[in-house]
């Protein structure tokens, strides 16, 4: 009898050794978490002004270097564009997958190919993109719609890895009762299943847009980083994460602190989009 | 309502087998479902009925690996002839499933209005074909003032009437039912047995059921399967009664199943 109760004392120690460790390397993980968005709250805030939002960067040696304005609507365009190409093109993949390709040969080259895209490294999809777009000088040199083809291709595969979850998500015995009405088979994937699945599709897509707009390598050998404000997609155009990099990396504070501010700008801009696909995700059928 | 009445067409099936890749899951069935009466399939779980009724739309090829032959024929049609448009098969022939199915992002309306649309039927009277469908399927009078409430806010009996209305919107001539009832309450059950009466003046029915009281209850014919073999078919009281076989004779007593 002592022998059990002793051995259960060890155990309980040895547990509250283990529980004891796993706090401290949770503490460990999201400290750096807190501390970042300790100071991008600190910094970021510090830098919004009355006219942050409202003027582009002027490039001035001295004084009021400007806001952002350029940096935002650069960014809203270019996403918006690559959320146009990646989207429809991302979820007619995964419908591919789902409802034609199944287990087929080439869905399994698809769905393959597609995974190997989602760990190819964004810098390669500027550089792609650079090399076949800007280099040959297709249409000029630089310009924001080559830096949409590149956060495009970013985002295709995780558009289709979520849409294809979200599809097969949907029930068979949908696809069933369509069929037997007597439905072909394009008609039940654009009318039964695309609907039902909608809610998921669009978390997906927001999350892929949310993964796009954060990045910096694609952008800066397409769009590449100026000051003005520009609608013209077939031109150079600002964006978000360039003009960080761009104020990064100059020696004056005043800059730096712009970047701080535009940092804050992006993560809101992320999150509010998370958060919608949170949302979206929560109104689903299928979850 | 007249321009359905008497379409109910006869099916005949002919050394019908059914495959799953290797296995053999219907074996060389030859089975009449006679107009305007009611045809049961009973058996043991695995025997094949499901297997058999997807065979006679020509569902059981949609699946991967799955293959059938032999023939079924729709008066004198056969419906795996070369010529055939298996979505016209599939429109002729309709089916209704174990679990009810409505559309999750419809309305009662476009659920029963799905056929049309799905199938990419022109010039029909929408509202119309909606409420007939619906007075067919025994659901008009409970549904009638909220028919943009969403399919399924419908209890699980209301629902199954829900698709057998869109199975009627479609005007088939055959109707195939897959244990439609085994999901159910009994109360459901019986609406959906009443129904089945009731639809039989107009259609071809075949309803596949493990439930024998249902079939006693329901059933003109009956006919007994049992590992994907037809045991025998006969009117529903000499099966329950003086089967030909002993086999049979054993199931419905209840000896094994
Ligand atoms: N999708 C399928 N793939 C492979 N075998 C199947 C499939 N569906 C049914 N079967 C097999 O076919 C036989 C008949 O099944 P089924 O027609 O569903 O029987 P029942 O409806 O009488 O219970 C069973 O042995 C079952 O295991
Ligand atoms: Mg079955």
């Amino acid at each position: 009898m002592s022998e059990l109760i002793h051995l259960s004392a060890v155990r309980r120690r040895r547990d509250m050794l283990m529980r004891g460790l796993l706090a401290a390397a949770t503490a460990l993980a999201v400290l750096p978490l807190a501390l970042i968005l300790y100071l991008l709250l600190k910094k970021g805030l510090g830098a919004w002004g009355a006219s942050f939002f409202t003027t582009d960067p002027n490039g001035n040696f001295l004084g009021d270097p400007g806001g952002i304005k350029s940096a935002i609507l650069g960014t809203l365009e270019i996403v918006g564009l690559a959320t146009v190409i990646a989207v429809p093109l991302g979820i007619a993949v995964a419908l591919y997958l789902v409802e034609i390709g199944r287990q087929g040969r080439f869905a399994g080259a698809v769905r393959y190919f597609v995974d190997v895209m989602t760990g190819v490294p964004s810098v390669v999809f500027g550089l792609f993109v650079y090399i076949t777009l800007v280099l040959t000088g297709v249409g000029g040199g630089f310009a924001g719609w080559k830096g949409s083809v590149a956060l495009g291709l970013l985002m295709l595969p995780i558009v289709t890895r979520s849409a294809e979850v979200v599809l097969l998500l949907v029930p068979d015995s949908l696809r069933e009762a369509a069929i037997a009405l007597g439905a072909p088979r394009w008609r039940v994937a654009l009318r039964v299943v695309l609907p039902t699945a909608l809610p998921g599709l669009v978390t997906g897509s927001l999350l892929a847009i949310a993964r796009g707009a954060g990045e910096t390598a694609p952008l800066l050998f397409t769009a590449a980083i100026v000051q003005g404000t520009s609608f013209n997609l077939g031109q150079r155009m600002n964006s978000l994460p360039a003009q960080i990099f761009n104020d990064v990396g100059q020696a004056q504070d005043r800059l730096v602190a712009r970047a701080w501010g535009a940092a804050l700008t992006l993560v809101l801009m992320i999150l509010v989009l998370t958060l919608t696909a949170r949302l979206a995700a929560r109104r689903s059928r299928l979850a | 309502m007249t321009e359905v009445a008497t379409k109910a067409k006869r099916v005949t099936l002919g050394g019908l087998n059914a495959y799953y890749g290797d296995s053999h899951a219907v074996k060389g069935v030859d089975l009449e479902f006679a107009p305007n009466q009611v045809t049961a399939i009973i058996g043991p779980s695995g025997c094949g009925k499901s297997t058999l009724v997807r065979c006679v739309n020509r569902m059981h090829e949609e699946l991967p690996g799955a293959r059938a032959t032999g023939s079924v024929r729709l008066d004198e049609l056969d419906v795996y002839g070369p010529s055939i448009d298996v979505v016209s098969v599939r429109r002729t022939i309709g089916m209704v499933f174990q679990r009810p199915n409505p559309f999750p992002t419809m309305s009662i309306f476009d659920n029963v209005a799905a056929g049309l649309r799905l199938t990419g039927t022109r010039g029909v009277k929408l509202r119309e074909r909606v409420e007939r469908s619906l007075i067919g399927a025994g659901l008009w009078e409970e549904v009638k003032d909220r028919l943009d409430a969403p399919g399924i806010s419908l209890s699980g009996g209301q629902q199954q009437r829900l698709c057998i209305a869109r199975t009627l919107a479609v005007e088939p001539e055959v109707i195939l039912m897959d244990e439609p009832a085994s999901a159910l309450d009994p109360i459901a059950t019986l609406r959906i047995e009443e129904l089945v009466e009731e639809l039989k003046q107009r259609y071809t029915i075949v309803i596949v059921t493990h439930n024998m009281q249902q079939a006693a209850r329901v059933a003109d014919k009956t006919a007994f399967m049992l590992s994907g073999e037809l045991v025998e078919i006969d009117s529903t009281e000499r099966i329950f009664t003086t089967p030909s076989d002993s086999r049979t004779e054993e199931y419905v007593t209840g000896k094994f199943g």
